[in-house]
């Protein structure tokens, strides 16, 4: 945690009049999972291209891995490993000359291009599929060939712009794993996403895009807090328990036909301890109590809600 | 490592890679064979006698003319096999892959260089299959010394070098590739208003202007006298001019539409 991997200041892009990019400040320190979190259209591709030096910025400045990303950008890409939205494998050769590839343009020695692609096509369960061609594929196999080819330089810094989007349930849990795996052995992380349970399930920072610009930033914990939305909720089953209840306590919103009471709350020990403590003593029994804290759902669409205009063309 | 070995290192890489492409997937540089191949037996068997006894003047001489027919083909077979390039780099560069070399410490220009070696080497492969047919068909080289036969092949190396590197930038330029194949149909026109089927001065006074300042022409001069021992007269040095000047400008072309950023 000493030296940030990544970082930038008032990085801008703009395609013509449209600004995607409006001045982005982001700290990543090392061996941490980041996620940008935004709507598609939010300009998160955007910022991954950049900070992995696809494309140049208009304005500002970024630093990865210690290099500028301007100046010195194959410093940069010498330390990240790159895994997009769109899976970049070679459709025309199959997955271990895919992985072959990737270990000559590391230049490793032959022998052991050979073990690498051999072990990561084992880990990466591809090794029935190795000698077919990556364009006979399904999508989760492709998105686990793109990240292992990724992995063969052993890149300190990667970035995985939706790794997720369009696979199913399974193969999610499966990508999910194997990035706690990376950050295990040290690798940081830069996680784009359109879901908030996967930035809520892996990320140590989140930084909500939205219009080109980071509405919030900070730990899952802490965009929570942000939005008020906490409640407890008391639900009976007899009407005149649920009339006594509700003419008894302040600050509630009924709903006088669930008979459930809302009472805000930010879900600590301490205010759930004097509600109960309350209750007990005004001799009201509820049938039902939860705690609801807001989630990132909440946070996510409070902080949203201006979609972005879709261009059209 | 040293710029230079890195450079020879991922540039051979991207060879390999380009290779396997043309191995798996050979079907398309043997469509664009047949287009000289069947020009070939055309000009011979079917307008042989009449092209050859309007050249001449004289009677209908069918074997005069397959010499005169070869030199032509064979450069022709260049202009139609870098149609295939054009087209292959254009598919290219719109996979997923390109964007992850564009990310990588690798010798940035070794992407395109392994297309250009690559569709080099299916060139000269394509001008022997095609000339393997000429010969079928009773071609003879009359009087080639070993030394003519080497700088036959350079040229043919070198012309193909030069149309390479233009239809690199034709297909890099394109946004698909109907539309690379389109950009790269001159190259299969420029032969066609050369002196390939019939010399200059048969052809019409305003037209030859049109078939003498253009690379083709110089190039089928130059190695229809190194085959054939006609006159070669400046020809060499104006093909070796056109080829460089091309080879230079297809290179700064590609290279500049490279470095841009992509969408």
């Amino acid at each position: 945690m000493t030296n940030p991997a990544i970082t930038a200041n008032g990085l801008r892009k703009s395609y013509g009049d449209k600004v995607v990019l409006d001045g982005i400040d982001l700290t990543v320190p090392e061996g941490t999972v980041f996620s940008l979190l935004g709507p598609n259209g939010a300009g998160k591709t955007t910022a991954v291209k950049i900070l992995s030096t696809l494309i140049a910025a208009d304005g500002g400045q970024a630093r990865v891995a210690g290099h500028d990303i301007a100046g010195e950008a194959q410093g940069v890409r010498g330390a990240i490993g790159v895994t997009g939205q769109f899976s970049a494998v070679d459709g025309l050769i199959t997955g271990e000359e895919n992985m072959l590839l990737m270990a000559d343009l590391h230049h490793l020695p032959r022998r052991e291009g050979r073990r690498v692609a051999a072990e990561l096509l084992e880990r990466f369960d591809l090794v029935d599929a190795a000698r077919k061609p990556a364009s006979t594929y399904s999508g989760g196999m492709r998105r686990r060939l793109d990240i292992a080819m990724t992995l063969v330089g052993s890149p300190r810094i990667i970035f995985l712009d939706e790794p997720t989007t369009g696979l199913d349930p399974r193969s999610r849990h499966n990508m999910w794993q194997i990035i706690r795996e990376l950050v295990s052995g040290g690798v940081t992380v830069f996680l784009t996403t359109q879901y908030l349970e996967e930035a809520d399930e892996l990320a140590d920072r989140i930084a909500v895009l939205s219009d080109g610009k980071i509405a919030a930033e900070g730990s899952a914990e802490e965009l929570k807090r942000l939005i008020p939305g906490g409640h407890i909720r008391l639900r009976f089953t007899d009407p005149a328990t649920y009339q006594a209840a509700a003419s008894c306590l302040r600050e509630t919103t009924r709903d006088d036909d669930a008979l459930t009471l809302q009472i805000p709350s930010d879900g600590s020990q301490r205010e759930l301890r004097s509600l109960l403590d309350w209750l007990d003593s005004a001799g009201i029994e509820a049938d039902e109590l939860t705690v609801h804290t807001p989630d990132l759902d909440d946070v996510f669409f409070a902080l949203t809600t201006r979609q972005p205009k879709e261009t059209t063309r | 490592m040293s710029t230079l070995s890195l450079a020879v290192r991922d540039s051979t890489t991207m060879l390999r890679r380009n290779l396997l492409h043309a191995r798996r997937y050979p079907s398309l540089t043997l469509n664009l064979l047949l287009t000289p191949i069947m020009l070939l037996l055309l000009f011979v068997y079917v307008f042989g006698d009449t092209m050859s006894a309007g050249i001449d003047g004289g009677g209908p001489n069918r074997s005069a003319y397959i010499a005169y027919l070869v030199p032509g083909l064979l450069l022709m077979t260049i202009g139609s096999t870098v149609v295939g390039t054009a087209v292959s780099v254009s598919n290219d560069m719109t996979e997923g892959i390109i964007a992850r070399f564009r990310t990588m410490a690798i010798h940035r220009p070794s992407v395109l260089i392994g297309h250009v070696v690559g569709s080099v080497l299916q060139s000269v492969v394509s001008v022997v299959l095609v000339g393997a047919v000429a010969v079928a068909i009773g071609f003879r080289s009359t009087d080639a010394t070993a030394l003519e036969w080497l700088a036959a092949f350079g040229l043919i190396a070198l012309v193909a070098l030069a149309f390479t590197w233009i239809a690199v930038g034709m297909g890099m330029g394109a946004p698909n590739a109907e539309a690379a194949s389109n950009n790269a149909t001159p190259l299969i026109i420029l032969p066609l208003i050369s002196s390939a089927f019939v010399p200059l001065e048969a052809m019409p006074g305003w037209f030859q202007p049109i078939a003498e300042y253009q690379p083709f022409t110089p190039a089928i001069e130059t190695l229809r006298g190194l085959l054939l021992g006609t006159d070669i007269g400046n020809n060499a040095w104006l093909a070796i001019a056109w080829t460089v000047g091309l080879t230079l400008l297809g290179y700064l072309w590609s290279t500049a539409q490279f470095n841009r950023d992509p969408k």
